[in-house]
């Protein structure tokens, strides 16, 4: 004999585990990826890796040409206080970018170079594996992609990033704009935003714009392709990256 | 067993209105954060985006996990001096998960996006594995504490099948902490955290701030109620904390070798930070030194015995104890561990007034449910007058 009481257990038992059927279910359900057709001039690669030919680098202008065009089409705010400041791609000094493997008794003009930097698309992005909600994910050609509008804003990713390339927005970002580019997203208070390679622009058919603006300077390819340009300057030029031995695997070189 | 929370003296309910006055005003920074922004809010920045909060939420963790010092010897080994004192450890457990859930939620920068933590579970993310973790553990204390103190209040044995639950909860316990070391330990730019001892460190620090507190909140008890925790038990919880104090000594002390024997910069710059200053920027040392100050006062009155065991030195050495703890990990250890940041810079970090007001409010919300439950269980044990070994548990 099943008392009322007992009844009422059972039957909210299997309605809990009916739900959770019916979710799973759903889940497995859902298709992965993108239902979208792909623009037939895209560029292909396998992974896109980016060569910065730092020797090019002479003027001032030189670097605010670049950052200016990336900033200023990716509607990054302009904020002054470096606690707070927002960038994809900015400058600096060489004992900075490299510490730990800086030379001392490099050339002096080595020294007193600014190298441009952003973030390094790691192939094995510590980035990608403390995201808790896959805001941050990997292309299948190596960007290491941002969703800005899917970033609950934790900051895990901030903590796990060994190159300061990613940006909190501690203030509204929209207050910051100067001159709004209507064709890409702007971001909101509380979310993570940083360089994405110019997905939007890669799957165009286009270069990323600092590649673009820097007439040369910059050199940006697969480089799982033998025959790129890129692997041709990185055979034939001395190159380091930032921090490899955290076997991050950094896309970004440096041309030395 | 609600009711029982509903009735009580006046001193009951000017305390419950002060913790929700501070609920509210916890809410009202809550909101304001989100509306003007993190910059004017948080002592937080590009360089240490993590801090005070995230500090409360490590910390809140261990004394959480502590509860199983309590539940173990009792449960598992039948020790029957921890008898009267599970259900309080229990019930802390409570409302300490809760603190370090709501500590790790009040950070989010989009706190209506975080159903994406489970509409997109990530097993490779830590934060998932801390969610799942945490939920589970504050379930099984309520559920265990709950069932045996009703059982309790009906003159029952406890039902059978609660105890595949203690047992589960046991084996929980040291496993929240350890994921909570996780979110530190595997960040391969972050030096100073990425040490293999730190759940264990972790583990230690928890051991002993846990059963400090818990000494204190007895003897809280004993003043505002008849309920008698037992001084046995309290005294037994000084002696544990005594060696979870040594043990996390020892640690530090570990950590000090590694860095300065090996001599690598990365791992020394932390340190120096916190005791010494780095690089001119002496931002924390005070507060280390205070922290360091409490943990040797701590440990030299528990060390030797009649001072340890007699009630006013007890008193304050737990006090020392878990104020030196919370120093070190509820905020020092976090914002270390982005000192220097990765172009090597130092960039310091501090509360902000906002900030401490959410964290405020986020603690009340565990004083009010441990209040609550405590309430609860303060009531059936009155009236049950003795507990289940016959010894009498009020005091008249």
């Amino acid at each position: 004999m099943i008392t009322r009481r007992d009844f009422l257990k059972i039957s909210a038992f299997a309605s809990l585990i009916g739900l959770g059927g019916s979710l799973s279910i759903e889940a497995l359900e859902k298709k992965q990826g993108p239902q979208v057709l792909k623009d037939l001039k895209a560029l292909k690669g396998k992974r896109w890796a980016m060569a910065i030919d730092t020797r090019k680098f002479k003027t001032q202008e030189d670097f605010d040409k670049v950052i200016k065009a990336c900033h200023k089409a990716h509607n990054v705010p302009e904020i002054m206080n470096p606690l707070h400041e927002v960038k994809w791609i900015w400058t600096e000094d060489y004992e900075h970018s490299f510490p730990g493997t800086a030379e001392h008794y490099i050339s002096k003009e080595v020294k007193e170079r600014k190298f441009l930097l952003l973030c390094n698309h790691c192939d094995n992005a510590p980035c990608i594996r403390v995201c808790p909600v896959k805001a941050t994910f990997k292309r299948e050609d190596g960007i290491t992609m941002q969703d800005m509008h899917r970033c609950i804003g934790c900051k895990f990713c901030m903590a796990g990033c060994p190159y300061g390339a990613r940006n909190y927005n501690f203030l509204p970002p929209r207050d910051y704009i100067k001159e709004l580019n209507p064709e890409y997203p702007t971001r909101m208070l509380g979310v993570v935003e940083k360089c994405t390679f110019c997905n939007e622009r890669i799957d165009r058919g286009l270069l990323p714009y600092c590649v673009e603006a820097s007439e040369g300077k910059i050199i940006f390819g697969d480089l799982y392709e033998p025959n790129s340009e890129i692997r041709k300057v990185l055979a034939e030029n001395i190159i380091i990256r930032r921090k490899v031995e955290l076997g991050t695997q950094p896309m970004v070189f440096y041309i030395i | 067993m609600l009711d029982l929370a509903l009735k009580g003296r006046p001193r009951y309910w000017i305390w419950l209105s002060f913790l929700i006055t501070m609920i509210i005003i916890g809410f009202i920074c809550w909101m304001r954060e989100h509306h003007v922004g993190a910059a004017l809010t948080t002592g937080l920045s590009r360089d240490v985006s993590w801090g005070f909060h995230v500090g409360q939420l490590t910390f809140f963790v261990g004394v959480a996990a502590s509860a199983v010092l309590v539940v173990l010897p009792y449960y598992f080994h039948n020790y029957k001096i921890f008898g009267r004192i599970a259900v309080i450890g229990e019930f802390l457990a409570v409302g300490c998960v809760l603190i370090a859930m709501l500590s790790v939620f009040v950070i989010m920068g989009q706190p209506s996006r975080v159903w994406n933590v489970i509409l997109h579970p990530t097993p490779h993310s830590i934060i998932f594995w801390d969610m799942v973790v945490l939920i589970t553990y504050l379930s099984l204390n309520l559920l265990c504490g709950w069932t045996i103190l009703h059982a309790e209040k009906k003159s029952a044995p406890p039902p059978k099948w609660i105890k595949p639950f203690i047992y589960w909860a046991i084996l929980w316990a040291p496993s929240i902490h350890t994921v909570t070391a996780f979110l530190y330990a595997g960040l391969p730019g972050r030096p100073h955290w990425m040490t293999a001892l730190q759940a264990a460190h972790f583990l230690a620090t928890a051991f002993a701030a846990g059963p400090s507190l818990l000494i204190i909140l007895s003897m809280i008890i004993r003043k505002v109620s008849k309920f008698d925790p037992g001084q046995q038990a309290i005294n037994k919880l000084a002696e544990i904390a005594t060696y979870a104090l040594i043990i996390h000594l020892f640690f530090i002390g570990l950590e000090f070798f590694t860095a300065f024997y090996s001599q690598i910069p990365d791992h020394m710059a932390a340190l120096k930070y916190l005791y010494v200053g780095y690089e001119g920027h002496t931002g924390m040392v005070s507060w280390m030194a205070i922290s360091t100050l409490l943990a040797f006062t701590g440990l030299l009155i528990f060390i030797f015995p009649p001072l340890r065991k007699w009630n006013v030195t007890k008193l304050i050495g737990a006090l020392c104890i878990f104020f030196s703890i919370w120093m070190d990990k509820g905020f020092a250890f976090v914002v270390s561990g982005f000192i220097p940041n990765p172009f090597d810079k130092v960039t310091e970090a501090w509360i902000a007034l906002n900030e401490f007001l959410v964290a405020a409010g986020v603690w009340s919300v565990g004083a009010l449910v441990i209040t609550v439950l405590y309430k609860i269980a303060i009531t059936v044990k009155e009236k049950a007058v003795f507990d289940k070994y016959g010894h009498k548990q009020i005091v008249d």
